[in-house]
């Protein structure tokens, strides 16, 4: 049997009709992106202007840092819930009855905390920079949309949802309960994101070449995980907490 | 038992399935399974378990709790690999690269119904539509609903339901796909018995409409009343066959005789009647035990009257599948102690 998109579909669709009735995600999807868009916001129109010229450059990429951290813990707190509260809700073993493979049910769990993410993600940057070139200093304005920082945000916002999304999966398929996973999902974003924070704090001065080729790395990083993940997905191990 | 693949109808008559059967299984059984073992490391949870089930046939699977009738169902759902043996799942090959087509043929309703409760009874099915990649959804959906006569509550969130509607519910959804193979694990587990009554009227008109059915339960009234065959499991399998064969397998036949007063000298006159193999003192009276019991109650009554005693009933011994099944498990514990 070949892979089914229409498999795919049918558990993409039934997620995010469940996050749409979920309190704790519409909580996690509304309240995190509040926060990070309010911070940089605030940064942008109060703080920077006490901020000398030279120093702009850093304290722009600290602004753009907080909006990385959407789509590197959302997905991880989303994807970490998928198998375990399944599992514990018994919800888990009428699916895998089913002829679903296992790779269509890791891209159908990985697109359902993906597009939202991603949607959002965008959204909340769209909003800062929009806020930034209509409303901001011109020379803040400037600092924002000048170098690296957009390019940045706009390649390693998805990788960094995909690394979330592979972590927060390969957790939840071997956790006994929801709450460790989506700690120990966080958790697993942080080294990725630590190097995030101190490109965009330019401890790590990147050119756009160099972001190009880092974000192909972390391409190549979410392809592996997706794999590895795709390895441990095995029926037997979901359903008995054991390999055959 | 083989029988011929039957179209499934609702209770309004009209098909749920164009042949509930599949082409190729005419003729061939619904499950062969052959030697088939399952270890998780030391433990074993089922040991060279063989039997044969027909098309159209309902298949009670019996056994305490433990005893591998869950591990058995998964096995051969493909959700589990067989440590060793082997096994054909409605007219395929159970092998890891024969998954995904074995269980497009079945579907097994676990015990728990395991339903997205934040979603509605039709997004439920809509989901489970999607991943068997039907055909007309709508009209598929329309008459599972009917089937398990829940059209009203088509709308409504799983959560909202009761255990008994969310057991409906998972039926439904099983009999979405037109399973070759149904498996119901369980199915009455941790219902009340008006529900469980509900679950039983439904899974005997899909006996009815000759849907094959692989049914595990620990409850025997149930296996009786809705099997063709049963087999108990207790980690081996222990015996199969029609109710009725088990337990003439497992109890010789005899007669429960009930008098008004006792016999003066009960071998005088009950002992040398011809199909009388022997009798005992009951609490009321004697049982007899008999090789056929049409033949002795006549005599029995007969020399009863001629000693003049007052017969208050003459009937054959009932053993129920109760006892069949209590007095294998009670021989497996004893041999464990021994």
């Amino acid at each position: 049997m070949s892979f089914s998109w229409t498999r795919v579909r049918a558990i993409a669709v039934k997620e995010l009709r469940d996050y749409r009735r979920n309190r704790f995600v519409i909580g996690t999807m509304t309240v995190l992106p509040l926060l990070f868009i309010i911070l940089p916001l605030i940064q942008v129109f109060h703080t920077y202007a006490h901020v000398h010229s030279s120093n702009l450059n850093l304290h722009v990429g600290a602004s753009m840092l907080y909006m990385l951290v959407i789509p590197a813990f959302m997905p991880s707190t989303l994807s970490a819930y998928s198998v375990v509260g399944e599992r514990e809700q018994g919800t888990l073993e009428p699916v895998l009855i089913t002829p679903i493979r296992r790779e269509e049910l890791l891209i159908a769990k990985a697109l359902a905390a993906f597009v939202p993410t991603l949607g959002i993600a965008y959204l909340v940057f769209g909003i800062f920079l929009a806020a930034a070139a209509f409303f901001a200093n011109p020379v803040i304005a400037s600092a924002i949309f000048s170098g690296t920082h957009v390019l940045l945000q706009l390649l390693f916002t998805p990788l960094l949802a995909g690394w979330g999304i592979w972590v927060g999966i390969a957790v939840s398929a071997r956790s006994t309960d929801v709450r460790s996973a989506q700690q120990l999902s966080v958790l697993g974003t942080l080294p990725l994101l630590a190097i995030l924070a101190l490109i965009s704090l330019n401890v790590i001065a990147v050119s756009a070449g160099l972001a190009v080729g880092l974000a192909a790395v972390l391409l190549a990083i979410d392809l592996l995980a997706w794999r590895a993940v795709a390895a441990m997905f095995d029926r037997e191990r979901l359903i008995t907490g054991r390999s055959a | 038992m083989t029988t011929e693949p039957a179209t499934q109808v609702t209770s309004r008559g009209e098909p749920i399935t164009e042949a509930s059967a599949l082409d190729g299984s005419k003729g061939e059984s619904a499950l062969v399974v052959e030697h088939l073992t399952k270890h998780f490391g030391e433990r074993v949870a089922f040991d060279d378990v063989s039997f044969e089930v027909g098309y159209g046939e309902v298949f009670g699977f019996l056994g305490p709790n433990g005893a591998g009738k869950t591990t058995t169902v998964r096995t051969l759902g493909t959700l589990l690999a067989p440590t060793s043996g082997s096994a054909t799942v409605a007219g395929i090959e159970l092998r890891p690269e024969n998954g995904s087509a074995i269980r497009s043929r079945i579907s097994i309703m676990p015990e728990s119904p395991g339903l997205y409760l934040r979603l509605t009874v039709r997004e439920n099915l809509e989901c489970f539509a999607g991943l068997y990649e039907l055909d007309d959804v709508r009209a598929r959906i329309e008459r599972a609903l009917r089937a398990i006569n829940l059209e009203d509550r088509a709308g409504d969130q799983c959560g909202s339901l009761s255990k008994g509607l969310r057991q409906r519910v998972a039926l439904a959804r099983a009999l979405l796909n037109d399973p070759a193979v149904l498996f119901l694990d369980e199915p009455t587990s941790g219902l009340d018995p008006v529900a469980s009554r509900e679950v039983h009227g439904l899974i005997a008109s899909l006996r009815e409409r000759g849907v094959t059915i692989f049914l595990t339960t620990h409850r025997l009234e149930e296996a009786e009343r809705l099997c063709h065959r049963v087999a108990i499991l207790n980690t081996t399998l222990r015996l199969i066959g029609r109710p009725d064969e088990l337990r003439d397998q497992l109890f010789s036949r005899s007669l429960d005789v009930r008098v008004r007063s006792p016999l003066e000298d009960p071998t005088a006159v009950l002992g040398g009647l011809p199909g009388v193999k022997g009798w005992a003192h009951a609490p009321s009276g004697y049982t007899l035990a008999v090789s056929d019991p049409e033949i002795a109650a006549p005599q029995v009554a007969r020399a009863l009257v001629g000693a003049g005693v007052d017969i208050l009933s003459i009937a054959e011994s009932r053993h129920s599948l109760e006892d069949v099944y209590l007095e294998l498990i009670d021989e497996d514990v004893e041999a464990r102690r021994r």
